[in-house]
Formats: C-alpha cells, structure tokens, sequence
C-alpha cells in the first residue's frame, strides 16, 4: 500500500497550488463579498482544463477520469483557496459532466460533454425541490411523455451552479409503480424556450457559487437527452452522487488545510503574556485535533477515489469521506476562528470566510445526517467487515 | 525548423537561508524548481511554435531527478526532451557544461535535413549560479552568433530581430539570421501554466536520458575534467555588527532606534 | 580528483549534510555517502567533527600549460556613445592593486573608434599600457568584434588576468573568449586577491541570490578571467605615469558581422540614483497599499532619502520600476537603509544586504529581514512610521 504520491500526482498538486495562489486567491474576497465569480478567473481556470479534470482528452478533459485520486488533488489544492471555486468545478466535474461520460450515449457525448470539459458551458445536477431535500422521493417535477419529447414541469431549488449552467442534468418524475415514483434523468440545454432561472440565492458561505431556483414550464426536452433509460433515474443518480461525494469531501479537506495553515502561521505569529500562542495547550490542542481530523477527511477520501478507480463498490467509502471531511471542514473552521480570537471575526482575516464556506458541506450532497443514515444502514445489514 | 530549449533544474532561491545559529544553509524541505528564466526561454519557444510550425527539444543535463523540470517543459507543450545524465557529468562548471549540452544538440541534429535551421533559447541565467555563461559558451561550441538579454524577439524567415537591454536607458534592436543562440529576459513574456491536460500526456511521453556512452564526448572537456574554475571554498558572508532587536512600547523602541542612530553617526 | 567518506570513522551525525550546498551528500543507514551532485568543494571536509571525510586534490590528468608564459593585468573597456563605463576605471583602481602585488603591468584593452584624445586622459588612471584597437565599426558594440580582436590580442600577448565589468556587455564577450581559449571565467565578482604562493587569483561572488559566497581559482588555465561587479571597488586616484600606447587598426568589414545592429531606442535618462543615494527608506508589501506609502515616503523625505522598494510593490503598481531594489531590481549600498515592512527574501537582501546598517520594520517576528538587520523593530509599519517620523523630525530640529 503506497500512501505516497506518484510523480505525475505530485506535479498536478504543484502546478494547480501555485495556479490557485497567483489567480484565484487575490479575488477570492472580492467574488465572496460580490457573490459572483471572477470573469478572468474563469477564463484561465478553462485553459488550465479545469473544468475536464474527470473527462477523458478525446472529449476535451483533462484525462483523469482513470484518476480520480489526482482529480481529488486537484479540487482540494482549488478549494483550499476558494471553496466557491472548488465546489462550481467540482460539482460541473463530478456530478454534470461524469456522469453522462459515464452512462451517456455517443451522440449524448458529442452534443454535451465535449462543451462541458472544455468550460464552454458550465453544467449543473438537480434534484433538490422545495419538498424533496434528503426525501429525494418528495420529487414533483412532471415529465411527460408527448411523442418522441417530453415535457418537464416544475422547479428545482438549491441548485449549484444553476444559474450560470447551460447543461443541466434533471431529475424527474417520469411515472409512478404504485407508491413508487419512477424518475429519469434528463439532458437539458438551457436555451430550450420554458426554462428560466429563478431566484438567485443570497447565501451565508461559498457566496461566489451560484446557487438558484430553476424554473420548468413546459419544457420540451427530446427522447435522446434521457440520460440511461426512462425510471433509471434513481440508480444512476445515487451512483452520481456516490462520485460527486468524493470531490466535495475533497474540496472540504481542501478547506479545512486552509484553516489549519493559517492557524498554525497565526499561532506562531501572535504573542500574549510574552509568548506566542502555539505555546499553549489549548491553542495546541485544538490545532492537533483540526491536524487530525483533515487528515483523517482526507485519507478517507483518497481510499473512496482509490477504490473507485479500482471498480471496487465505493458507495460505503465516500459517503464516509464526505461525512469526515465536510465536519472535520466544519471543525478545523470553528478552531482557527477562536484561534484567531477577535481577529478571526474580521472580514480583513480569512478565516472568517472560511467559517462561513465551511458548513454547506455538512449540507449539501446528502446532509451528515443523511450520510450516518447511509453508513449505518449499510453496516448493520453486512456486518462490520466491509471496512 | 528545430529549436532546442536548455534548461537547468535548480534549488528555489527565495527558500534558501542560513541558518543564523549553525551558520550554514538550511536545506531542508527546499523545492528544486525549472530555473524562472527558463521557463521564459520555454514559453518564446512555444510562442514561435504555434506561429511557425516548429519543433520544440527541451534538454537538460543534471542528475535524475531533473527529469522534473523536462516533465514540466513537456506538459507546458514542447515536443521533446532529454535528460544529459551520467556521474562522469557531474561537478561541471559552466564551460563543461556548454560542451556536453552542445554534444547533444549536435546528435540531435543529425537526424535533420538542414542542419543549419535550428535555433537555441536560453533563460539569461540561473539563478543558482548567477553567471549567464552557458549561453554565450555553447553559442561558440555551436559556432553561432549569440544575442543575449534579450527582451523582445520577431523571427521572420529565418532572420531574427530582437531588442536587447545594452544598459538602463538603452535598447538596441538587433538583426541576426537563424541558426543563432538567444539568451532572454524575464520581461520577454509570461510563461504559460502547464493545463492538467499537458501534464497528464507528458507523463505518457518517454524522456530520452543520455549518457556518456551515447554521446561519445572527450573526456578531458566533461565533469570536473572540463571544468577549469575550481570552488575553493565557500562561505556566509559576514554580517556587519550585532543585530538588536528593540524592546518596549512602540514610542520606546523608536527612541531607541534614534538614539542609535545618533551614535552610530548617521544622523 | 575524488572524495571518499572513512565508514570506520563517520558517526553519522550529519554535520556534513548541513553544510554542503549542492545535495552532494547525504547520510543512508547511519553514514554519509557522496551523491552525484558533489562538487568537491570541500565544505563536508570542514564540517566533519571526526575528519572522516577525505579529498584528493590530486592534478588532473589534463595537459598542463606553462603557466610561466601569462604575465600581465588585462582590463578591457565598454563604452557607449564614447562614454567609457565607471566600472572600467573601478577596475583599473583594483587591477592596479593587483598588478603591483604580482610585480607585472597594468593593460587598459579598449576598443573603439574615437578615442584618440582620451587616451592620455585614460593614462591618468594608472595603466603603465593601453592598447586601442580602432576601427570605425567599433563606434558600437559588436559582440562577435570584441571576440575576434580580443582572441588575437590574448594569444599574442598572453596576460595573466583579464578583468571585465559585470555588465550586459561584458558578460556577453567575456564567456565567448573563456570557451575559445578554453580558460576559466568567474562572473560578477566581489572580491579579487592574490594567492601568494601560487600567483593564482582568487575570486569571490555570490551565488544564490547572495546568500553564500564562493571563493573560485582557475589554477590550471590562463589567462583568469572574471567579470567584476561594478561600484564594488574603487576608481583610484589621478596621477601622471608613464604610460606606453599602442594603436592598432583593425580591418573590420560591415559584411563579416554576424548581428546587425538595426537602431538604438533611448529611454528616458531617470533622475533616480539609488546606487548612490548615502540614505534609502525602503517598503515592500508590508506597506498595504499605493496610498500608504505616503508615509514611507514622508520618512524619507525628513532623512532626506531616496525611495526604494522591493520587487513586489513594482509588480502591484505601488512604485515605478527605477525604484526596484533586490536582484533584479539595483543593487545599493548606503550608509543607512531602511526596510518597511520588507519580509526579507533573499532576492531583496541581495540588492541591499552590504548597506552599513540596516533597519528593519515588520510586525512578523520571524521575516528574515530580522536576520540581516542592525536594528529591528517589530510592529506594525502604520503605527511605528508615524512615531519615527516625529521622533526624527525632533532629533533633526535638535541639532
């Protein structure tokens, strides 16, 4: 078991810091402060592939749709610097453009994938309505069959990216089995007449992401944007998120290594009673555990990705990474803005952002409680073995 | 057309301190870093590839880990690269190393058909060694003229014209014809970042290492052999008096700082 | 020559790996082992506490040259629009220095078209020969020129050491002429001694952006060549000699040049003198921004200093780019410098690190600005600037 990085590893880790230190962490501040992304930003994040890191290079990625711990690399070296960076690719990564790579068809690729690694148009996942959070079975919006379309009515809320995507994957209600709704996934172009972006969401953390309402009336979406087949909604969407898990823990470590780099560098910085504080127990105690939880987040999350690329079964796996890592996030956030005392307040000290980026990953992509759910359930029905 | 892009692989310069209490250098957890100049002497190379259909042959000579910095040069998107390695190249100052790098450009040459249609690029030094000679010395093992500090370059048909820094307020506009070494300056350009994309195909790419067997060379102009400067001794330059840190409320120190200031003489 | 480490001996305590500055050692299993990088410069050897470290400085198997047959102090002049460069008369003052200690002549080598009538005015500094060169196309610098007629001059008369100054010119000639003679060249030094037992040179410069130094000799080529640092040492004073002249005209044609030279574009001369400016107050990102450097600039102008910066702040627009101080900035040394909230990283400390003393102003205790300063004060540059301002505006009505 070699828990080291390989050479190609290292360098992807190397070039995507040193990126992120020159473009995305100046701005960073001002794209929280205005809730929009920067322009430039955008442009270079596009030419660096960012936006294909899990695409293989024939559709225009990156080509580490065979690598996904090098994917979890990179995301993590982004959010370190801007969480809202870090989960608007890493969403439009893993859960947009992935999955129809992974269970698309040919000409579903040509006409989607290509323009989504690329960064041509930026592409979201939706499942989330007003009455369906964790109950994803609360769904509501209709799709109904007309011919060879179909056509959606609804909305969706809560979705990232949804106001800047042009590529849309939508969950929908295609149909019912008794009580059972049967959902399908459909391939959405944002310019089909009918579709609207609603509201834009004014938010406490990860400002700069998009988050909004989508609006459905009418919208006629042809046979051939069904991602898989009709009432395979569910499956292929749950094994979505199985992956998506793996690159938001990421982005979590990501952020909980910020709040650990600063709060070491503050510690060591700062003197009271004639010393600096990293001389003290409490201070030293908290920079421990953060030390430990991060690391442990980020583990997880390199053996979710590592058995991913393996084909072993990953469901277990991530879903523990993102509980880890978005609380260890949620952690390592709460201690460096007490280690930072008044000062960790401060719109002038980043760290107060980072406070408020930290806690939609205990949120979103399956709530913690959501993930316990998942993990215990598992666990009690095959036995603690499977770790 | 060939151009051939040499670059050195050195210790990241602004990580490099002394230790005050042992008085020797600090090493650990220093990068070793593509040499800044180089990857602007990269970049020009790229440039004039993608406007005029050229090949780009990044070489290097260092031991194996350099093969870093060709990995980087390949993911920034040149074609090419070699890594000159071999114990007998070791301890080589700058005029061994302009021999050895000079014999591989000549063996690389030898596959072309105009021999003469190449050009060399250069970073204007390195930041290791501060000296800027590899340059102008395998310029003359290569038997081609040499422009170097040169902040802006046009290559049109074989006749290149650049502005080189003759001194702060002078620029001279220079013409000379391909093949021909030019040595830049950081202000030349802004090197690209390597996309993932480029660094996920240069680790498919096979770097070429080439060894002493393969390049045949005289073994009295490589290594220590060929090297006729000699480092006799090296040490930390002496800091001039005692250091103090001022004590107190910020009022005191500045009275402090004034007060030695006044016996020091300076005011 | 080789090195071998005394496995017997060596306790593997790493004090060797401590101080070599090439990765050329390093300890495996408890004992030091030599790697590829070693450079053989001895540093281990030194360093080692039980003298397991061994180095034969045997000869090299290489041809030897008749040392013996080099006599003589070369230095060779740049020049623009007939205005000869400052560090020529620099090294004349050092070149002199030397020439005596070794009992051999001093040699002025310029190259050029018009200068005729300063060749007395030349002889003024000390050289006991000048050799001008003259031709009409040497009105300009040519870099292939320069290398041709120096090559001939070398060979025929055979000098011992050649002095250049460190200059965009100099360093562009100087190591075309080491390579065809195959001779050793030193660049950018800072130092030049004598060994008096050998009659070698010895040179020292800085290497890595200037936090070590290295002294280099070239024991076994000649002639020693090295490019001299300006406005290190000192041009010597005026006196009437004897000074022997040699004029040579040398047949250039337009069409033997390799590189033409198409136009020259002046900049406009700045009135900035950093080089020797005898107070410089200095900040670097520490400051916080264009407007607060109000305040260092109100500081310099109470010591009646010039302004510098570090590279940063010209690369955020906060001061114009004569003003950058630091390796690729100007190197200075003035009687007092000051740094405001400069952190200190080795490409400033080179431009500034040989000032007479140094002050320094950050609120980071462990900027190693601090390690180089003769006085620090550790605080915030918005609160400490202001107070230096009063206090020196008092200390200054005072006197």
């Amino acid at each position: 078991m070699d828990f080291a990085l390989n050479d190609q590893q290292k360098m992807l880790k190397k070039i995507t810091r040193e990126f992120a230190e020159k473009y995305i962490a100046p701005v960073a501040e001002e794209s929280d402060f205005n809730s929009k992304l920067d322009e430039k930003v955008f442009q270079k994040m596009k030419e660096m592939n960012y936006f294909g890191t899990c695409i293989p290079e024939e559709y225009g990625g990156a080509g580490l749709h065979d690598d996904t711990i090098s994917f979890c690399i990179v995301t993590e070296e982004i959010g370190r610097l801007d969480a809202s960076w870090g989960i608007t690719t890493g969403v439009h990564c893993s859960v947009c453009a992935y999955p129809i790579y992974k269970f698309g068809t040919e000409d579903q690729k040509q006409r989607f994938l290509i323009d989504l690694a690329k960064g041509n148009k930026v592409g979201a996942f939706c499942l989330t309505e007003a009455n369906a959070g964790s109950d994803a079975g609360g769904i509501q919006l209709s799709a109904e069959k007309d011919g060879d379309e179909w056509i959606l009515n609804g909305s969706k809320i809560f979705a990232t990216n949804g106001g800047i995507a042009k590529t849309l994957l939508i969950v929908a209600k295609s149909g019912e089995k008794g009580s059972r709704k049967e959902l399908t996934i459909f391939i959405v172009d944002a310019d089909t007449p009918g579709y609207s972006v609603g509201v834009k969401e004014d938010k406490m953390g990860v400002r700069a992401s998009d988050t909004s309402e989508l609006v459905f009336q009418d919208v006629r979406v042809p046979h051939e944007n069904i991602l898989g087949k009709v009432g395979e909604g569910f499956k292929l969407a749950m094994k979505t998120l199985d992956y998506g898990r793996i690159s938001i823990a990421a982005q979590c470590v990501g952020l909980g290594q910020a709040c650990l780099e600063v709060s070491i560098k503050y510690a060591n910085e700062r003197t009271q009673f004639g010393q600096p504080i990293g001389r003290f127990q409490g201070i030293q105690w908290k920079i421990s555990d953060m030390a430990c939880a991060v690391e442990s987040g980020r583990l997880l999350t390199y053996k979710a990705a590592y058995m991913c690329d393996n084909g072993v079964e990953y469901g277990l796996a991530s879903s523990m990474a993102k509980l880890v890592a978005s609380e260890a996030a949620m952690k390592a956030a709460h201690s460096a803005v007490q280690i930072h005392g008044g000062y960790g307040l401060m719109k002038a000290y980043a760290v107060e952002r980072y406070f408020r980026d930290a806690k939609v990953g205990e949120i979103y992509e399956g709530t913690s409680e959501i993930q316990r759910m998942v993990i215990a359930n598992r666990l009690l029905r095959q036995g603690a073995n499977i770790l | 057309m060939k151009i051939f892009v040499c670059i050195k692989q050195v210790p990241g310069v602004s990580e490099v301190r002394i230790d005050p209490q042992t008085n020797s250098l600090v090493r650990e957890g220093i990068p070793s870093v593509t040499n800044p100049f180089d990857k602007n002497a990269i970049e020009l190379a790229l440039t004039i590839k993608e406007e005029q259909n050229a090949e780009v042959i990044a070489i290097s000579m260092g031991p194996p880990q350099a093969k870093e910095v060709l990995r980087e040069a390949l993911a920034m998107g040149v074609d090419r690269a070699f890594l000159l390695s071999d114990k007998a190249f070791a301890g080589a100052d700058t005029l061994a190393t302009s021999y050895t790098l000079a014999l591989a450009i000549k063996r690389i040459l030898k596959g072309s058909k105009d021999k003469t249609n190449y050009l060399v690029i250069v970073g204007a030094q390195a930041i290791d060694g501060d000296t800027g000679q590899v340059g102008p010395e395998l310029a003359e093992e290569l038997n081609i003229p040499q422009i170097t500090y040169v902040q802006k370059f046009e290559l049109k048909e074989k006749i290149i014209l650049v502005e080189r820094i003759f001194r702060e307020e002078e620029i001279v506009i220079i013409e000379t014809r391909v093949p021909a070494l030019i040595s830049v300056l950081k202000e030349i350009n802004t090197p690209r970042n390597p996309p993932m994309s480029g660094i996920v195909k240069a680790y498919k790419k096979e770097i070429k290492v080439l060894n002493a067997e393969e390049l045949k060379p005289d073994k009295r102009k490589i290594g220590r052999h060929g090297s006729m400067t000699e480092v006799w001794k090296i040490f930390v330059p002496e800091r001039k008096g005692e250091q103090i840190i001022l004590e107190g409320t910020n009022e005191e120190k500045v009275q402090e700082l004034c007060r030695n200031l006044k016996n020091d003489k300076i005011l | 020559m080789s090195i071998f480490i005394n496995d017997e001996l060596c306790t593997g305590c790493g004090s060797c790996t401590e101080t070599c500055p090439f990765v050329g050692i390093e300890i495996i299993d408890n004992k030091a082992v030599i790697t590829e990088n070693c450079n053989f410069c001895g540093a281990c050897l030194d360093a080692c506490p039980v003298d397991a470290i061994l180095i034969e400085k045997k000869e090299f198997e290489v041809e030897k040259i008749d040392l013996s047959e080099y006599r003589g102090v070369w230095v060779i002049a740049e020049h623009y629009k007939n205005i000869v460069h400052p560090v020529v008369f620099q090294l004349l003052g050092k070149g002199g220095d030397l020439a005596k200690e070794l009992e051999v002549n001093l040699t002025l080598v310029i190259l050029g078209a018009n200068f005729d009538e300063r060749l007395e005015e030349f002889s003024l500094h000390g050289p006991d020969e000048i050799i001008y060169i003259k031709s009409p196309i040497l009105k300009n610098y040519y870099s292939d020129l320069y290398v041709q007629a120096l090559i001939e001059l070398i060979n025929e008369n055979k000098p011992e050491i050649i002095l250049i100054g460190a200059t965009p010119t100099g360093r562009d000639f100087a190591p075309r002429i080491a390579k065809r003679l195959n001779a050793g060249l030193t660049a950018d030094c800072t130092g030049l001694e004598i060994d008096q037992t050998t009659r070698n040179l010895l040179q020292t410069r800085p290497t890595f952006g200037g936090t070590l130094m290295a002294t280099i000799r070239t024991p076994n080529s000649r002639p020693q060549m090295a490019t001299v640092r300006p406005g290190i040492f000192n041009s010597p004073e005026r006196s009437k000699g004897k000074t022997r002249i040699r004029k040579i005209d040398f047949n250039f044609k337009e069409k033997d040049l390799v590189t033409k030279i198409v136009r020259v574009i002046e900049r406009k001369k700045n009135s900035i003198n950093l080089e020797d400016a005898e107070i410089i107050v200095s900040g670097g990102r520490g400051v916080g921004s264009k407007e607060n450097f109000k305040i260092i600039e109100e500081l310099a102008e109470v010591l009646g200093a010039e302004l510098g910066g570090s590279r940063v702040t010209v690369e955020l627009g906060w001061l114009d780019q004569d003003r950058q101080i630091g390796q690729t900035g100007k190197t200075v040394s003035p009687k007092l410098y000051i740094a405001c909230g400069i952190s200190g990283a080795i490409q400033h400390l080179a431009g500034m690190q040989n000032s007479e003393i140094i002050v320094a102003i950050n609120k980071d205790r462990n900027a190693p600005i601090f390690n180089v300063a003769h006085y620090g004060i550790i605080g915030e540059i918005d609160e400490i600037v202001p107070l230096l301002i009063e206090a020196l505006k008092k200390e200054l009505n005072q006197d």
